[in-house]
C-alpha cells in the first residue's frame, strides 16, 4: 500500500527533515521578543529554513500566540470540511508570560517533516501541565497503533482521554478534524518547486490527494480523524500526528512522524524537543522503545 | 459606655488618652487605631475578644475622645499622626513590636507608619481595614487614568463617586456645623440605615470628633492623592475588605501587591464597621493572624487568604465554592467557571482520582482547591464532609448540589434497590447538601448561595424516565421551598434546568427491564441524539454562574427545556400525551 519502502535511507531521509524543522523551531523560539507578531515569527521561520536547505514544504510555517494557541470559538466551518482561516498567522503580538505553537513542514531532499512545537515567552503553568500531559498522548497513540486498532477507535480514545483529562481535543478544529495525516516522498528531489497555494505546497498536497484517491479505492484514509472513514487498522507509511490540547485560554500540542510497519509501529526519533523536555522534569518512565 | 483611659500620654504636642485590656508580660500587644469619625472606645468588643491571648491597646487619635484637639488643620498631617502612633508604641510595648490594626483613617494612618522605615521597624504585622494608603489610592487613580482601559476608568469613577463625602468635608463649614446642630444625634440612626448595624453605642464625644476630625481630611487628601510618592513595605500585611464598604470599590486593591510583598486578604461580607458588626470575626482574624507572624504554622485559611492576595478581582475572589459531581460534565465545568472568577473550589465526586483531577484544573487558575471522594447518596459520608470542611476551611459561600444518576424504564419495571438508589443520590444529595451547608452558612451569617441541579425532564411527566423525572421534579420543589426558608438569611437558592446536555450521563445511565443487548443499543442511539444536540457542558455551567451572580430563582438551559417549561404550564394536557411515547 505505501509507496515508500521504510528501509532505514528512507527513515534518515525523513528524520533529517524533522530534525531541521525542529532546529528551526528552537532557534526561533529562543530568539522570540515581547512584541513580535505571528506574521513576523512565521516569515523568520522561513527565512531560517530556506537558508537551511529546505527546497519546498507540506505548509509554510504557522505561529499561533496567546489565547489563539487555543483555537477557542466557532473556528470550524462543516462545510468547508472544518477548513477554517483562524490557522493562518496574524498579527497577534507576543507579551510576556504567553503560550505560543510554532509549527513548520519543510521537505528536504524529497523527505518531508511536519513539527509541531510548544513553549511560552517566560512561564505558563498552564502550558507547562499541558505539555506534561501530552506524554500520555503520545504514549495511548503508540501502544494502540502496535495493537493495530482501527485508526478512528484511537482517535476517540484520544478525545476520551482529553475528557478525563478536562481538556479539549483542539485539533478537531483543524481542517478534517485530522489527529494526523500522512506524509509522502516527494519525486524527482532537489528540483526546488516551492510554489504554494493557501500557503500548502502544491505538491506535497497532490501527494495527499493521491493518497485520498488510492486510500478510496484501497479502503483507508490518508486523514487520521474519528470518523467512518478512518475506521481501519493502521496504514504502513509515515503519520504526522498532532494531538492538539486546550485548557481555557491556552493550547499546546506536539507534532512528529510515526513510522508504521506492516506489524509494528514506532516514532521516527525519540530526541526530540517535547521527549527531553519529559526527560528533564523526570515524567518520562523507564521503558524505552524496543529496538 | 464610657471607657476609662489606663494612661494619658502628655509627652509631645497633644495629651494622648491610651486604653488597655488584658495584662501585658509575655504577650503579643495589640494596637487597635480608630477611624473617623470615631473613638477608642469602637473598637471595645474586639478588644474584650482578643484580650484573652493578647495585651490590647487603643488610643483617641488626636482631634478625637479625651486626647487633645489642635486647632491648626496642619496639626492633622499624616506625618504628625504617625508620629503618635510611634509615642504609643514606645509607650506600651517598649521592648517588642506591636501588632497594628487600623480601621478607616487609623489604617490610612498606619499605612503611613507601616511604610516609614523608623516606625516600621517596630511593627510586626499589621491589619488594614476600610483604609487605604493615601500615596497608594493616587498611584491607582494615576495609573487608572493613564491606562485609559475603560474597565480602570470605570472603577476609577466608581471610587471618585464613592468618595463624595471627601469633596463634602473640604467644603468651609458644612461638615462641622452638621455634626454641632444635631448630628451625634443623629448618627445611630445613620450607622443602622445605611450600614445596618445597631450595635452603635453613643459617644460622649461624637459631635466634637465628628466636628474635628474632618481636618484629617482637608490636612491629607489633596497632597498625598494627587502628589503621591512610592511607599512599600515588607511589614506582613493582613487586608481585611468588607465587600459592602460604601466609600470603597475592591479594584481599589488591585494594585496591592506591588507596594507589599507579603499579603493576606480576606474579602467579608460586611459593611464599613466590620469591628462593629462582626467583632468575633474580626478578632478571630486579628488573633490567627497575630499567632502566625509569632511563629505559629499558617492555617489553611490563612493559605487561601495569601493566595487571594496575589489574584486580581474574579467575581467570586475569595468565595469557597463546593460542587458534587465535579469529577465530570457540569460539575467539573461548573467548578472551573467558579474558579475562573476566583473561587475557591471543594470538589466532590464519588470518583476520587476525577474530583482531584478537577482541583488540579482549578489550581492552574490560580486558586485554592481541594477534593474529597463522597457518595452524595450516603448521608453519613455528606455529614462526614460537612464536618471535614466546616473544621478545615469555612461555611462555603457557594454549594453546587450538581450530582446525579440517569435511570430509564417503567415504574414496574424499576426494582426497589433502583429505586432506592436514585432517591438516595439525585434527592438525598441536594436534601442533605443544602441542609448540611445551608445550616453553616446560617450559623456563619452568610449570604451564600446554593444551586440544585434539577433537569428539563423536571417538566416532562414521561413513561420512560419516571423515576428519574420523579426525582428532578421533587428537586424543582425542594428548591422552591428552601428558598422561601433560606430568604429570610438572605441565602439564595437556584433551580437549574439543563436540557439535552452531552456530559456522558447517558452512557451511565441504567436501563431498568432490558436486557444488555437492548439496553446497549438504547444507549448508542441516545447518545447519539445527545450528540446532534451539541450542547455542551460550558453552557450549564455559564447558566449556574449567571444565576448565582444574579442572585435568579431558576434558570433554563436549552430551547428545548423553554418548550417543556411552556407545555407543562399553558399545555399540560398535551405533556400528558407526549409523556405516552415509548423511547423503545
Amino acid at each position: 500500500m505505501a509507496k515508500a519502502p521504510l528501509d532505514d535511507d528512507t527513515l534518515d531521509g525523513f528524520r533529517r527533515a524533522q530534525q531541521l524543522a525542529y532546529r528551526c523551531a528552537e532557534t526561533v523560539a529562543a530568539e522570540l521578543e515581547p512584541g513580535i507578531s505571528e506574521r513576523e515569527t512565521a516569515a523568520r521561520m522561513q527565512a531560517w529554513l530556506v537558508a537551511h536547505g529546505a527546497t519546498e514544504c507540506f505548509h509554510r510555517p504557522f505561529a499561533w500566540f496567546g489565547d489563539r494557541t487555543a483555537f477557542r470559538g466557532a473556528v470550524g466551518n462543516r462545510l468547508l470540511g472544518g477548513f477554517n482561516p483562524a490557522f493562518y498567522p496574524g498579527r497577534r503580538r507576543l507579551g510576556a508570560n504567553m503560550p505560543f505553537i510554532l509549527d513548520c513542514a519543510p521537505t528536504l531532499d524529497g523527505y518531508t517533516a511536519d513539527i509541531g512545537y510548544s513553549g511560552a515567552l517566560g512561564g505558563n503553568r498552564i502550558l507547562d501541565k499541558l505539555m506534561d500531559d501530552l506524554q500520555a498522548y503520545r504514549a495511548l497513540i503508540l501502544e494502540q497503533v502496535r495493537a493495530r486498532r482501527p485508526l478512528a477507535e484511537i482517535s476517540r480514545a484520544v478525545d476520551a482521554l482529553c475528557r478525563e483529562h478536562g481538556y479539549d481535543p483542539r485539533h478537531k478544529a483543524y481542517p478534517f478534524e485530522t489527529l494526523a495525516h500522512r506524509v509522502e516522498i516527494l519525486p524527482d528531489s532537489g528540483t526546488g518547486q516551492r510554489w504554494t497555494v493557501g500557503r500548502f505546497g502544491i505538491r506535497n498536497i497532490g501527494e495527499l490527494v493521491r493518497d485520498r484517491v488510492r486510500g478510496a479505492r484501497e479502503g483507508w484514509n490518508p486523514i487520521w480523524n474519528s470518523s467512518t472513514a478512518s475506521e481501519h487498522p493502521p496504514t504502513p507509511g509515515l503519520w504526522a500526528v498532532e494531538p492538539h490540547l486546550g485548557f481555557r485560554h491556552v493550547g499546546a500540542k506536539f507534532e512528529e512522524l510515526l513510522v508504521v510497519t506492516g506489524d509494528d509501529a514506532f516514532w521516527l526519533d525519540d530526541d526530540v524537543p517535547h521527549v527531553r523536555r519529559w526527560t528533564t522534569r523526570g515524567l518520562r518512565p523507564a521503558q524505552r522503545r524496543a529496538a | 459606655m464610657a471607657l476609662t483611659p489606663s494612661r494619658i500620654l502628655e509627652d509631645g504636642d497633644v495629651a494622648l488618652a491610651i486604653y488597655e485590656w488584658g495584662r501585658a508580660g509575655n504577650r503579643p500587644t495589640v494596637l487597635l487605631v480608630h477611624g473617623y469619625p470615631d473613638a477608642a472606645s469602637v473598637w471595645t468588643a474586639t478588644a474584650e475578644r482578643l484580650a484573652a491571648d493578647c495585651h490590647v491597646v487603643a488610643y483617641d487619635v488626636r482631634g478625637a475622645g479625651r486626647s487633645g484637639r489642635p486647632a491648626a488643620t496642619r496639626a492633622y498631617a499624616l506625618d504628625r499622626l504617625s508620629a503618635d502612633l510611634g509615642r504609643v508604641m514606645d509607650a506600651v510595648s517598649p521592648d517588642a513590636p506591636v501588632h497594628l490594626v487600623g480601621h478607616d483613617w487609623g489604617s490610612i494612618q498606619s499605612w503611613e507608619a507601616v511604610t516609614t522605615p523608623e516606625l516600621a521597624a517596630r511593627i510586626a504585622s499589621f491589619t488594614s481595614i476600610s483604609g487605604p494608603c493615601l500615596d497608594h489610592a493616587g498611584h491607582w487613580i494615576r495609573q487608572g487614568l493613564r491606562s485609559a482601559a475603560p474597565e480602570r476608568l470605570r472603577a476609577v469613577t466608581r471610587q471618585l463617586a464613592h468618595s463624595w463625602y471627601v469633596g463634602v468635608f473640604h467644603l468651609p463649614g458644612l461638615a462641622p456645623t452638621f455634626w454641632r446642630t444635631g448630628g451625634e444625634r443623629l448618627w445611630p440612626a445613620v450607622l443602622e440605615r445605611v450600614e445596618g448595624i445597631r450595635e452603635a453605642a453613643p459617644s460622649e464625644t461624637q459631635a466634637a470628633d465628628g466636628a474635628t476630625g474632618v481636618r484629617l481630611y482637608r490636612a491629607n487628601f489633596a497632597a498625598r492623592v494627587l502628589r503621591p510618592s512610592e511607599r512599600r513595605t515588607d511589614v506582613p500585611v493582613q487586608l481585611l475588605f468588607p465587600r459592602r464598604d460604601h466609600f470603597m470599590v475592591p479594584e481599589l486593591w488591585d494594585d496591592l501587591p506591588h507596594w507589599v510583598p507579603r499579603l493576606w486578604r480576606f474579602d467579608v461580607d460586611a459593611g464599613h464597621w466590620l469591628q462593629v458588626s462582626h467583632p468575633d470575626l474580626v478578632a478571630h482574624r486579628i488573633g490567627e493572624f497575630v499567632r502566625h507572624i509569632e511563629g505559629a504554622p499558617e492555617t489553611t485559611a490563612l493559605q487561601r487568604a495569601r493566595q487571594r492576595a496575589q489574584r486580581g478581582n474574579g467575581a467570586f475572589a475569595g468565595r469557597l465554592a463546593l460542587i458534587t459531581g465535579a469529577g465530570s460534565g457540569i460539575g467539573r465545568e461548573t467548578a472551573l467557571a467558579l474558579a475562573e472568577r476566583g473561587a475557591d473550589v471543594v470538589a466532590v465526586d464519588i470518583d476520587g482520582a476525577a474530583a482531584e483531577r478537577t482541583a488540579e484544573l482549578c489550581r492552574l487558575l490560580d486558586v485554592c482547591a481541594w477534593s474529597q471522594s463522597v457518595d452524595v447518596g450516603d448521608v453519613a459520608a455528606m455529614e462526614t464532609l460537612a464536618a471535614w470542611v466546616a473544621g478545615t476551611l469555612e461555611a462555603p459561600d457557594i454549594v453546587v448540589n450538581n450530582a446525579g444518576i440517569g435511570m430509564a424504564g417503567g415504574v414496574l419495571d424499576t426494582e426497589a434497590e433502583d429505586w432506592q438508589r436514585i432517591l438516595d443520590i439525585n434527592l438525598g444529595g441536594v436534601i442533605h447538601g443544602a441542609r448540611l451547608f445551608g445550616r453553616q452558612m446560617v450559623a456563619a451569617g452568610k449570604r451564600g448561595h446554593i444551586v440544585n441541579v434539577s433537569s428539563g425532564l423536571a417538566f416532562l411527566p414521561s413513561r420512560t424516565t419516571p423515576a428519574y423525572a420523579t426525582t428532578k421534579a421533587a428537586v424543582r420543589m425542594l428548591s422552591d421551598c428552601l428558598r422561601a426558608e433560606l430568604g429570610a438569611h438572605g441565602i439564595h437558592v437556584a433551580a437549574i434546568y439543563p436540557g439535552i446536555v452531552n456530559t456522558g450521563i447517558v452512557t451511565r445511565t441504567r436501563f431498568a427491564g432490558q436486557d444488555a443487548e437492548t439496553e446497549a443499543a438504547l444507549r448508542t442511539r441516545i447518545q447519539k441524539l445527545y450528540e446532534r444536540r451539541n450542547l455542551g457542558p460550558g453552557a450549564v455551567a455559564a447558566a449556574i454562574v449567571d444565576a448565582i451572580d444574579e442572585r435568579r430563582a431558576e434558570a433554563l438551559v436549552g430551547v428545548e427545556v423553554h418548550g417543556l417549561h411552556w407545555l407543562s404550564r399553558f399545555a399540560p394536557g398535551i405533556a400528558r400525551r407526549l409523556a405516552r411515547i415509548s423511547a423503545d
